[in-house]
């Protein structure tokens, strides 16, 4: 067997009394692809900073190309063949492709001047190396998120590269571009190029690399061969915590619809939509990005008005054309990008937490009333289990799976009867994904009619009673999630 | 082929320079069908001599917002330094040439810049804060420190520099004649090489890389701090040529009479087109944003309309140019959103 490219030995890090990796070995071949898996905070990020050489290891060494470093320099790790795709690509988004791509090489080559037909032919080369077609003179600002990743990947190549480490690349990619990607890795491989892949996805794991490490609080608690790893063991591995997973049974169903929806429509989106919703049910929507979908979702709450088509609440028409009005049918919503849309971040949980319910919190003049806000508070940071030791700290303190309980929270806090969720794990790790799905369910349970927008399949068997496939607008199938399965939702969503 | 001259079109339509051209081109007609004085050789030379002092303050702020910082200390900063420089000069009663006042001017400008440059590179302090604290440090050392008061003689050397001429425009019809000053050179000089400097040295494109993104600028392998305490000693550099130029050509040194010139430089800026987020913007729509706001400053008398009035048309300038620039953004965004949405129908 031909000598490791990179071999990471008893690597130890801590920051500031932290320990963020303990005793970390793992080793990378020529030509392999290698995923790195773990939950957010699991010293992820560290590993891959210790290897570029951004930060030092307090102890361990690494072996790169048979030589050993007790610590290396990020110059020394790019001559090294070491190349990082960050997840924001590092672009430069004002600038033109063409610049983009060949920036990195001139500074590497310590160019005081710039030589615009020298710029070109480097980009021309870069773009080659992976068949990219693109416009070298537009402005990459104006690129979608797929390209900018395919700048960044050529642009990589330019040097000498040996080991690409890309950090969860997949984040904002729709099934088709994340397929081009795996074909463009795959390419790589043939060249003798190893890839380092950063994910805590698993099916993703399962398509692309032979061999997988998973780290856990700064540890490395299995390394292995892919195939050899089922879902079961890669929650466990990931969590440390067993789950069993739990469909979800409707009980106690109401025997009106709460909510319906006939004919309802927006031109250019969706058209025709009709269901309904009684008590204690969850319904999901699933379906490709562009089925309308998203669109849906927005409608139900008020945010996109439907032209076509009426709403029902308690069987009586409701006219739903802006949040303020969907609040009022007691219908609330649960954004997708739940940083941006969902909350403030920078302030408090608590202010988040009472946010829409603030107006049933006032004394007469109008004054918010102290005693009752921090006993709502404190009731729905218990309820919700949400992870702080102060809920007058900044939103931004939590995990993603805390930040989304705050928003669940906020929403619970004004006696809804209808929730409605548009991606609701997006971007949540394994443990906390788990547990949203507990409250989803207990929620039903507890006397809600939910419907969650989804394209996690494997959530939406799991947790709803019926799902509706979505496709080009329409309708495609309404499934009894207890008689169907993965692939057969697949095949009428494409 | 087609096809590439169609995004290249494309490219041309989205750029605004050539709207604020046309801008431009309407307000001189405009002026000249109102007055029949604006296009008259002895009027084009006198805007082009009240363009030297806010086209190089604006040269300097150009280089900063594209940076992705904005800097509000330039006229304080020029005004401590053309003083330091002609009270040195008057005290040693010196009678050579004005390079000396430059070169003086210059070097404690450099100075004041790095001063600005290591609490914005350095302490990574957000830059509005960091010039407006300086603003008032370096106003206060001019008038406390150094006891400012007004200079109604300058040294012999910087008066001669303020009267010499390239050439003098004599309008044939009224007899009215213009000069057109020597610094006018300074000004083109300053104007070539910075053009030259963002063009073609890395340090320049360094500038453009920061202001699009700084984290990735970094990772790229510019030096980020040194890339922005150089910029800032740059900037001070050229504001403190502009202070010598001004009180050269105004024949006296009145110690305030530049405070409060920034917004309207910094509005002549982001007229032409640069991004007040940084990292966009070119030199020529920035010297067309100051000539529009030049023209209508100087001009506004040739319509008719009173001086006083100017502040008012200034301010309107700059809320319908800058407002039409950032709509076009707006509309630009919803309409690759809809296309987005349109191709996705049709994919389905």
């Amino acid at each position: 067997m031909a000598e490791s490219l990179l071999k990471v030995i008893d690597v130890y890090k801590s920051f500031v009394g932290v320990q963020a990796l303990k005793n970390v070995t793992f080793t990378i071949q020529p030509g392999e692809i290698h995923c790195l898996a773990g939950e957010n905070g699991s010293g992820k990020s560290t590993l891959i900073k210790i290897i570029s050489g951004v930060y030092t290891p307090d102890a361990g060494h690494m072996e790169l190309n048979g030589t050993l470093y007790k610590k290396i320099t990020p110059i020394e790790a790019i001559n090294n063949g070491v190349q990082v795709i960050y997840q924001d690509f590092s672009v430069f988004p004002n600038l033109t492709v063409m610049e983009n791509l060949a920036v990195n090489s001139e500074l590497s080559e310590h160019r005081k001047f710039v030589n615009w037909k020298r710029m070109r032919l480097i980009a021309q080369e870069a773009v080659k190396k992976i068949d990219f077609e693109v416009d070298l003179d537009e402005i990459v600002g104006s690129l979608s998120v797929a390209q900018k990743q395919m700048v960044a990947i050529s642009r990589s190549l330019l040097f000498n590269t040996k080991l690409i480490i890309m950090d969860e690349p997949t984040t904002a990619l729709t099934k088709k571009e994340v397929h081009n990607l795996f074909e463009i890795i795959l390419k790589l491989k043939e060249r003798g190029i190893s890839i380092l892949f950063v994910s805590h996805k698993l099916n993703e794991m399962y398509e692309i690399s032979e061999n997988f490490t998973i780290l856990r609080s700064g540890q490395v608690v299995a390394t292995g061969s892919t195939s050899q790893l089922d879902r079961k063991k890669f929650s466990f591995f990931m969590t440390g915590r067993e789950f069993t997973e739990r469909h979800f049974k409707a009980e106690s169903i109401s025997a009106e619809p709460i909510f319906e929806a006939r004919n309802v429509g927006i031109e250019n989106s969706f058209s025709d939509v009709s269901f309904t919703l009684r008590q204690g049910e969850i319904i999901g929507v699933t379906g490709l990005l562009d089925s309308g979908r998203t669109e849906l979702a927005l409608s139900l709450f008020g945010i996109q008005q439907i032209d076509s088509g009426h709403f029902f609440v308690h069987g009586k028409p409701a006219v739903i054309d802006s949040p303020k009005a969907a609040m009022a049918h007691n219908i609330g919503f649960v954004p997708e990008d739940r940083l941006s849309e969902g909350l403030f971040l920078p302030q408090s949980i608590a202010d988040n937490v009472v946010i829409s319910e603030i107006d049933r919190l006032t004394r007469r003049a109008g004054l918010v009333d102290k005693e009752k806000r921090s006993n709502e508070i404190v009731k729905w940071v218990k309820e919700l289990a949400i992870a702080t030791p102060n809920p007058d700290n900044a939103c931004h303190t939590l995990s993603g799976g805390n930040q989304q309980r705050v928003v669940l929270a906020k929403w619970l806090a004004c006696n809804l009867e209808i929730l409605v969720l548009n991606g609701p794990t997006v971007g949540v790790d394994i443990g906390s994904k788990h547990d949203i799905h507990g409250i989803l369910q207990s929620l039903a349970k507890a006397g809600l009619g939910l419907i969650i927008i989804s394209d996690d399949l494997p959530e939406v068997l799991e947790n709803c009673s019926r799902v509706l496939v979505m496709k080009a607008g329409k309708i495609a199938a309404d499934l009894d999630t207890g008689k169907t399965n993965e692939s057969a939702i697949l095949s009428y969503m494409m | 082929m087609n096809e590439k001259l169609k995004s290249k079109l494309n490219r041309i339509s989205r750029k605004n320079e050539p709207y604020l051209f046309l801008v431009l081109v309407g307000l001189c007609l405009l002026i000249e069908v109102r007055s029949g004085q604006f296009l008259t050789v002895n009027n084009l030379v006198d805007i082009a001599s009240a363009l030297i002092v806010p086209g190089l303050f604006a040269i300097g702020a150009f280089m900063v917002i594209i940076s992705g910082g904005i800097d509000v200390s330039f006229p304080a900063l020029a005004s401590l330094s053309v003083y330091t420089a002609t009270t040195i000069l008057l005290s040693i009663d010196y009678q050579g040439g004005v390079w000396l006042a430059f070169v003086i001017a210059l070097a404690v400008g450099a100075l004041l810049g790095a001063f600005n440059g290591l609490f914005i590179g350095y302490f990574r302090l957000p830059a509005l804060i960091v010039t407006l604290g300086s603003t008032n440090v370096f106003r206060g050392i001019m008038q406390g420190g150094l006891n400012s008061k007004q200079l109604a003689t300058i040294p012999p050397g910087m008066r001669e520099f303020g009267t010499s001429s390239l050439f003098t425009a004599r309008n044939p019809i009224s007899g009215l004649t213009s000069r057109m000053p020597v610094a006018f050179i300074v000004f083109a000089v300053v104007l070539i090489l910075v053009f030259l400097l963002l063009r073609y040295t890395m340090f320049g494109r360094g500038i453009y890389s920061i202001g699009g993104s700084e984290v990735s600028a970094h990772r790229a392998g510019f030096n980020v701090v040194r890339t922005k305490i150089i910029m800032y000693v740059m900037v001070g550099m050229i504001a403190s040529a502009a202070g010598v130029i001004r009180v050269s050509m105004m024949q006296q040194l009145h110690p305030t009479n530049m405070l409060g010139m920034e917004l309207r430089i910094i509005a002549g800026v982001v007229l032409g087109g640069t991004a007040i987020t940084g990292g966009k913007g070119s030199l020529l729509g920035c010297m067309i944003g100051t000539l529009l706001i030049v023209i209508v400053v100087n001009s506004m008398i040739l319509l008719g309309i009173p001086t006083s009035w100017r502040s008012v048309f200034t301010g309107a300038l700059i809320i319908i140019g800058t407002g039409v620039s950032a709509r076009q953004v707006v509309s630009l965004n919803s309409r690759k959103k809809f296309k987005f949405i349109f191709s996705g129908r049709r994919r389905a």
